[in-house]
């Protein structure tokens, strides 16, 4: 059990082409790892205030989005502490205002994470479609390495599968579509 | 006369503008806008009619759920699929919750602050709140210590400068009404509603499996094996756990929201007269009491021109949307749904822009129509159509109302209707929950343990062509989903939103959408800070997240109000 806990979190909507990357990040940690207990990897979707329950209790957050950073598209971008502060006061990810919502009224509430990373990169297009543009797809391992880079800075290791992804309680997970 | 624009308006669920002509006072004229496009329908062409439930959930980020169960719908609809009971009733409780939770926290986290100003809230006397408190309701959270801490709290939130969610608002307008101890007991539900909100909808964890997502929904019924032994399943355990959080749910609503309801609008009885808009109201009925989506809880059923006294009978057949003044392609005639298209067409002005020429297209949303006609969906609609047909339980929750209000049911055609009707919804699904799963359980404990019906899960049993839809209520109102399937594929989909019929733009005869008739005769004490269009806006509890799609172009970050 790693204490302080975890929460490694993407965001986006995987039907908006490169506004689904942070999920699609997710999506690819958990096919490939298992992680310990106290290391929770969640795709949040686009759920804003829905997430809050999530929060409770985490002591590091590590969130991985599609972010304007004003660079070409691909651009990688790690962000941390008052910079994120900082970057929440301008235009920054499609999702700023759920996930700054999010974070003040989980401050208001008293469990806002004490340590917090971004991980971002920057989008190319971001209209109907489930895929990601070449320079934003390339990126996507960046990403995933990226988040083991964070993680294992925080002293955690995953560990390959056991038994196959897709073989938990949920049936009918379509894990191929994307 | 004034000529407003609103853009964006905030605190919504995506994208919405208004512009407003204001004469003496008062909106004379109305438009109303999304500058975002849609078009996800067009992704799920050619796939596999039992996968569109997975895609149609991230229609929209902030309701999952209600894209899921009308995707399921309309495939079962077309491929003559019975739904097993139980699953009827697991699906009752997923949506049940969802509104529950999704209507308080639109009461106190969207709508709330149109009419509670939490500034005010600092200058309370803790005492007196708790004193107005406990003459309203026996919750058990209602010391002056309490109420004293939660000003602190809110004091040095506010002292940081940080407003949040608090930020663009009027504060300080003479609009608001409310004495600072009301203000100060709206403000600590607010909280209270959020602590509460990631409790109850654990339930979708339960019976949802992976969460936030829920991934048990399958054409068919649902893939969640009951048994009540097992540690995988549905078992005894967590039937107990989901009993408990329905109950705190109950108590939440009736101790909580419904007093601050009624408190709130007893401040603001002139409410009942402005707002009340196109005086049309349909709902698709919801929660079935057999299977097979049969014996609806809440009935289906249309209202014309405020008439209670007679309810028309909804037919998905006489459904069509227009395209005149939205940015579609299109040949100059309604299409039902089955027959719809998605093809963008714009052909407004170049952000960023002063207003937009509401003669020619002005809006991403289409016009649905039915039967030629406009109608306004979501929570009024439902009570309306309950209430008109005799359902019992409704009729009981509105004349509660009603009396402790002191007003009669023609107050309910209005703005302030239209938000007590969300509170009375509420009251009424948070009230029967508990009695879905009592049925279950008993269904259950009965021997029936079955859950998903795979008569029809090969596509060599389909016929070569099909078509359907799936009809939910959701928390926002009328929801439809069209299919239409050949050679095991996906032929077309379309889906017709509860937030299309009412922020609608006008149509080929220039009937004006739900908001835009709603707005007319709305006051206004200062054009530039317009609250008062806020508050009709927000009492339909607007998501133009599904409605429409796509970041802004222009990237408008700051709500910005012309008056010219």
């Amino acid at each position: 059990m790693i204490d302080p806990a975890i929460l490694v979190l993407g965001i986006g909507n995987l039907v908006m082409t490169d506004d689904g990357v942070g999920v699609r990040v997710i999506l690819s940690l958990q096919d490939r790892y298992r992680f310990p207990g106290g290391v929770t990897v969640m795709d949040g979707g686009t759920l804003g205030l829905d997430l809050l329950h999530y929060l409770d209790g985490v002591q590091r957050l590590l969130v991985v989005d599609a972010v304007e950073t004003g660079g070409v598209a691909g651009t990688l971008v790690r962000l941390a502490g008052e910079e994120l502060n900082i970057a929440f006061r301008t235009k920054l990810s499609p999702h700023q205002m759920g996930l700054q919502d999010l974070l003040l009224v989980a401050e208001l509430q008293g469990f806002a994470p004490p340590e917090m990373v971004l991980l971002g990169v920057q989008p190319g297009e971001i209209e109907m479609g489930i895929e990601l543009t070449p320079a934003v797809a390339d990126q996507v391992e960046s990403l995933v390495q990226g988040v083991l880079v964070e993680l294992a800075r925080w002293g955690v290791i995953p560990t390959a599968p056991d038994t196959p992804p897709g073989r938990e309680e949920s049936p009918p997970v379509h894990r191929r579509l994307w | 006369m004034a000529k407003i624009v609103i853009d964006p308006i905030t605190r919504i669920e995506g994208h919405l503008r208004i512009q407003a002509e204001v004469n003496d006072g008062r909106v004379t004229e109305a438009w109303s806008s999304s500058t975002m496009f849609r078009g996800i329908e067009k992704i799920l062409q050619g796939r596999d009619p039992r996968d569109a439930w997975y895609f149609t959930q991230r229609f929209c980020g902030v309701c999952t759920t209600v894209h899921s169960i009308a995707s399921v719908r309309a495939v079962e609809n077309a491929l003559n699929i019975t739904v097993p009971y139980n699953a009827e009733m697991i699906r009752n409780i997923i949506i049940g919750i969802q509104l529950v939770q999704d209507h308080v926290i639109h009461f106190y986290h969207l709508h709330a602050l149109d009419w509670v100003d939490i500034t005010s809230a600092l200058k309370a006397d803790p005492a007196g709140t708790a004193a107005l408190a406990a003459s309203l309701s026996p919750w058990p959270l209602n010391s002056a210590t309490y109420f004293k801490g939660v000003q602190e709290k809110l004091t040095a939130f506010v002292a940081k400068g940080r407003l949040g969610p608090f930020a663009n608002a009027y504060w300080g307008h003479p609009a608001y009404k409310l004495p600072p101890e009301a203000n100060l007991m709206a403000t600590a539900h607010y909280l209270e509603a959020l602590d509460w909100q990631r409790e109850v909808i654990k339930i979708h964890a339960i019976l949802g499996s992976k969460n936030p997502h829920p991934q048990t929904f399958v054409v068919g019924g649902m893939a969640i094996p009951i048994d009540l032994n097992s540690q995988n399943g549905l078992n005894a355990d967590k039937l107990a756990e989901i009993g408990g959080l329905l109950k705190k749910a109950k108590s939440f609503v009736e101790q909580v929201y419904i007093p601050d309801l009624l408190a709130v609008a007893s401040y603001y009885k002139e409410w009942a007269g402005i707002g009340g808009g196109i005086g049309n109201y349909m709902t698709y009925g919801e929660y079935p009491q057999a299977a097979g989506g049969k014996k609806l809880w809440f009935p289906s059923g249309i209202i014309l021109n405020r008439d209670l006294s007679r309810v028309h009978p909804v037919d998905h057949r006489k459904v069509a949307e227009y395209v005149d003044h939205s940015w579609y392609e299109g040949d100059g005639q309604p299409h039902h749904p089955w027959d719809g298209s998605t093809e963008a067409h714009y052909t407004g002005p170049t952000p960023p822009y002063a207003m937009l020429d509401t003669n020619q297209k002005y809006s991403w949303v289409k016009a649905p129509r039915y039967g030629g006609q406009a109608m306004e969906v979501g929570p009024l609609a439902k009570i309306l159509v309950a209430y008109a047909s005799g359902h019992v339980p409704t009729k009981g929750a509105v004349d509660m109302v009603l009396n402790k209000l002191g007003v009669g049911p023609e107050a309910l055609f209005s703005t302030l209707g239209r938000t007590a009707a969300r509170g009375i919804e509420t009251l009424l699904v948070a009230q029967e929950l508990p009695l879905w799963l009592g049925k279950l359980i008993a269904n259950i404990k009965g021997g029936d343990l079955t859950i998903h019906n795979n008569e029809k899960w090969d596509p060599e049993s389909w016929p070569r062509e099909a078509a359907g839809y799936g009809f939910h209520d959701a928390p926002r109102g009328a929801l439809g989903h069209w299919i239409r399937i050949k050679d095991g594929q996906i032929l077309n989909y379309q889906a017709v939103v509860p937030s299309t019929w009412n922020a609608s733009p006008r149509d080929a005869r220039g009937q004006t959408g739900a908001y835009e008739a709603a707005l007319v005769g709305t006051p206004l004490h200062d054009p530039a800070k317009p609250l008062e269009i806020l508050r009709t806006i927000h009492s339909f509890d607007p998501c133009l997240a599904c409605a429409v799609h796509l970041v802004d172009p222009g990237g408008n970050e700051l709500i910005k109000v012309q008056v010219s």
